[in-house]
């Protein structure tokens, strides 16, 4: 029964990964740490930037990934229209031989804020065209549904900027995207340290999607399995059901002695 | 005095040390390269900085990068005895800032790991570092002096190298080495270069060369070299490395006025081509640190491949019978050239390489062992 708690795959578009923690490498400036940190989250599946990346297939971080036999999910990051996250996109396709994508179109770079009528417009296209669409999207429960709507395998919500680390800065409209959703949500960006990746488990995703808290942590590969924990925690306090809050006290032992 | 004949493939900083210095010890030296001083060695920037690259999880490199430097003031002197040029040491040493209170704590972070090693730096407050550097602008707001750190003109030490080589007698071959086993190089021509000991050091182009370097991956990086004009402020006296809101960037002080911007960072193949998001996010950063550059001459934009490995050490050892290999130096080509070429001289004597040189023996990657599918031997 123990072990049978942790038998929890995430499942995606009919695809079961065993862990429900999706990696990215940016911020990695060092590829054997990098590995080190990727084998102690347990990632399965894991994001790279298409225009950061020798996609013909040098030692660099595809190899790693294929060697560690982590899923590649090619992301559109710097994509700043529909039309150049499309091209991102099959161009991902032809390269790597794979239809998912990580669908990533920010509106400006000082934000990285995705761009919700290009992101839309591209979400739709892509599906259109045979692809796995995962949306990197703002925390907006309208738009989530939206893409949804147009075919999205999943959601995945931003808890805060690209990179701020300043984790999940408004958990009620998760619950609401986590509440109407039929597709998975991904937490995807904001993440800082181990407790707000819990949070996002506890307010109900399927999984987390983090890099830079990681790649950038003092100790990477530490950080990887204070993730790892801490997703795993949260997805099982979330299945659990957690008690309501209270204002007043309430003794955990009962008042009355009835043990006689 | 002659001793065996050594046959270098490879003309950037490192191959051309490696010729100079082994020449000057009585080898017969010859050095392999269609274009020598062309490739990535010819766009860095020339930082000698190991101290304000530092890492937690870094350590060997920081040793190596440490002992480096302590081997550049002899020889920048050394080539200056033998070509009577100037290799443009700079001593000022470095300041590093931040912008905004994030780019703070991370230098607060770089500093405590540093004083870890025992090599505090000094902390300053962006008042502190206008005092240092009266170009820097308004928006800094914190700084660490990094008062060991040099920095060279990357290209006087190129034709400096070139014309010490030829003056010690190193035999330039103009030829493009397809493919090196032990003592023997296989060049385009069909051709082949043999010598008592063959020394590779073909930085980004190496795994091409031997299956064994298959990790050796290229890491393209832009750089833009400015010039200030009569209008505008000089360059700083210090090299200046920046935090841009988590973005890094350096800017290397040149004689006469000249100020190279560096660098970006992604992997692209063997791409060589500027792109304009490279070059505008340079100057962007650069704006904010140091204003006054929007006036300067933008005189030149260049990308180059730094050779880079899985750990970031460099591979510095024998490979095989006859074969000494030097390359994956990654940003660290000028730093760790003089150090890397003496490191060769002991193993073409037979004698023990400097000790910090031994954590880059290129054994130490399963992947050197192991070449993967698709790599034929």
């Amino acid at each position: 029964m123990f072990q049978e708690m942790f038998q929890d795959p995430l499942v995606i578009a009919g695809r079961e990964f065993g862990s429900r923690l999706v990696m990215g490498t940016g911020g990695a400036d060092n590829l054997a740490v990098l590995e080190r940190a990727l084998r102690a989250s347990g990632t399965e599946l894991t994001t790279v930037a298409m225009r950061r990346m020798d996609a013909s297939g040098g030692p660099g971080v595809l190899e790693l990934l294929r060697r560690l036999d982590i899923e590649v999910l090619p992301n559109t990051a710097g994509c700043r229209g529909a039309d150049e996250a499309v091209l991102t996109a099959r161009l991902a396709r032809e390269a790597l031989g794979t239809n998912w994508v990580k669908l990533e179109v920010v509106a400006d770079e000082r934000t990285l804020l995705p761009d919700p009528v290009e992101l839309l417009d591209a979400a739709e296209q892509l599906v259109d065209d045979g692809f796995v669409v995962l949306p990197y999207t703002n925390d907006d429960p309208v738009l989530a549904l939206r893409l949804e709507q147009v075919g999205c395998a999943a959601v995945m919500p931003l808890g805060s900027p690209i990179g701020t680390g300043l984790g999940i800065r408004n958990p009620h409209n998760i619950e609401l995207i986590v509440s109407r959703a039929s597709v998975p949500v991904v937490l995807d960006a904001g993440i800082g340290t181990a407790s707000d990746a819990a949070l996002a488990m506890e307010l109900g995703c399927a999984a987390v999607l983090l890099a830079t808290a990681v790649t950038r942590a003092g100790d990477p590969e530490r950080m990887a399995a204070a993730m790892r924990a801490a997703v795993t925690g949260g997805r099982l306090a979330h299945l659990a059901g957690r008690i309501p809050k209270r204002f007043w006290a309430k003794a955990s032992s009962p008042e009355l002695d009835y043990v006689g | 005095m002659s001793l065996g004949t050594v046959a270098v493939v490879g003309g950037g900083v490192i191959g051309q040390s490696v010729a100079w210095r082994a020449a000057t010890a009585g080898h017969r030296v010859s050095l392999v390269d269609p274009a020598p001083g062309s490739g990535a060695s010819r766009v860095a920037g020339g930082m000698l900085a190991p101290l304000s690259e530092a890492w937690p999880g870094e350590e060997d490199l920081l040793d190596l990068g440490r002992a480096a430097l302590a081997h550049w003031p002899r020889f920048a002197a050394r080539l200056t005895a033998a070509t009577g040029g100037d290799p443009g040491l700079r001593t000022e040493g470095t300041v590093l800032v931040g912008l905004d209170s994030a780019d703070r704590a991370e230098l607060d972070r770089l500093a405590e790991h540093l004083a870890g090693l025992g090599h505090a730096p000094e902390k300053l407050t962006g008042r502190q570092v206008r005092a240092l550097e009266p170009g820097i602008g308004p928006e800094v707001r914190s700084g660490l002096l990094l008062a060991e750190d040099l920095s060279v003109d990357n290209r006087a030490v190129l034709a400096e190298l070139a014309e010490a080589g030829r003056r010690a007698g190193v035999e330039a071959v103009a030829g493009r080495a397809v493919a090196v086993r032990g003592n023997r190089i296989r060049l385009a021509d069909g051709s082949t270069v043999d010598a008592d000991v063959v020394v590779l050091a073909c930085g980004a182009w190496s795994a091409g060369l031997h299956p064994s370097l298959h990790a050796v991956r290229p890491v393209k990086g832009e750089v833009l070299r400015l010039r200030a004009r009569p209008s505008a402020l000089p360059p700083p006296q210090r090299t200046v490395r920046a935090l841009v809101q988590g973005r890094p960037s350096y800017l290397v002080p040149r004689a006469g006025g000249g100020l190279v911007l560096g660098a970006t960072q992604y992997e692209a193949g063997h791409d060589t081509e500027v792109t304009v998001a490279g070059v505008r996010d340079l100057l962007r950063d650069a704006e904010r640190v140091l204003p006054g550059i929007a006036e300067y001459a933008l005189v030149e934009c260049a990308a180059g491949l730094r050779p880079g490995t899985p750990d970031n050490l460099p591979l510095i050892g024998w490979l095989e019978p006859g074969l000494v290999v030097a390359t994956g130096h990654h940003r660290n080509g000028f730093l760790l050239a003089p150090i890397t070429a003496e490191a060769v001289l002991a193993l073409l004597d037979d004698r023990p390489p400097p000790a910090p040189v031994l954590a880059a023996d290129p054994h130490r990657l399963a992947l050197t062992r192991e070449p993967l599918s698709g790599v034929s031997r």
